[in-house]
């Protein structure tokens, strides 16, 4: 695997790492029951594609997934703007994951289609559960295209795409949240 | 609007009751429901049912008030004690 593609594997894995951790504030307060459930496990499912893809990254450079997820320092992960928000309103929650999904399906394709046999097969087992997930964006796409706020939030949104020069502050916020526990007992393993 | 969830677990299996979900229409049933009883492999195939759909039968008219028409009218248990005793096999029983 060369650099290019650890770099490029990395950002997915950042963005999936920290949508995920994002995505996990919802537990126990979403809208509805069924949507705590439905939300919950696909945060859990980003957390999980992100382990797989640092897994990859970690065995071309020598370290572990762990080091990659969490020993960084916030300026050093590759995420876009748009994971990174901390979006307690449910309009902005949705169209985040809307955008995401879409851009992800994309980027998928072009893993699935990578020589690299393990890249491929590890983009073809994270589509299988992203199917799922593009199901859920799209279900609250169609409900919600009529709200003003919805469409205002894509628009807001949309542009934090692809920003990936420099991070927000509300970055460093959840990085601290994020490695406590693993800062608490340096070299401890778990 | 709460939906009544009826799974298969294999192929060619009765579906049986798994449980309900409440959700605004059709379309977000669906995805509750697999999210709930179909990603992960445990069914072949799902029914989803909105509750005002299902007739609902729970009281049964007693027409002949013979008790011997009906399934718990008749002590099989007796019977069958009585039975094992005549043939000399009642250790076998695997509760009398």
């Amino acid at each position: 695997m060369n650099e290019q593609e650890q770099q490029l594997l990395l950002q997915i894995a950042d963005d999936e790492l920290i949508l995920g951790w994002r995505d996990s504030e919802w537990t126990g307060i979403a809208p509805m029951l069924e949507e705590d459930v439905a939300f919950s496990s696909i945060a859990q499912n980003e957390i999980g594609h992100a382990r797989g893809l640092y897994e990859l990254v970690a065995r071309a450079r020598g370290t572990t997934a762990d080091e990659l997820a969490f020993d960084r320092t916030p300026e050093e992960y590759l995420c876009a703007r748009i994971v990174e928000l901390r979006l307690m309103d449910w309009e902005r929650t949705i169209a985040r994951h809307v955008l995401y999904e879409e851009a992800d399906a994309t980027r998928l394709e072009r893993l699935k289609a990578s020589e690299d046999a393990e890249i491929a097969g590890l983009a073809a087992k994270i589509d299988r559960e992203e199917a799922y997930h593009r199901m859920h964006a799209a279900m609250w796409d169609e409900r919600l295209r009529g709200e003003q706020r919805y469409l205002r939030a894509l628009d807001e949104l949309r542009p934090l795409l692809d920003e990936r020069d420099g991070h927000t502050d509300e970055l460093a916020e959840l990085w601290e949240q994020m490695t406590v526990v693993r800062r608490s007992v340096p070299g401890a393993t778990w | 609007m709460i939906y009544e969830v009826f799974r298969q677990e294999r192929k060619g299996q009765p579906f049986q009751h798994a449980g309900s979900i409440e959700a605004p229409d059709d379309h977000f049933a669906d995805v509750y429901a697999r999210e709930q009883y179909g990603r992960r492999g445990e069914s072949a195939a799902l029914w989803i049912v909105p509750r005002a759909a299902v007739l609902e039968i729970d009281e049964f008219v007693d027409e002949l008030d013979r008790n011997y028409h009906r399934v718990d009218g008749y002590s099989l248990k007796a019977k069958l004690k009585e039975a094992r005793e005549r043939a000399g096999t009642a250790a076998a029983a695997p509760d009398s």
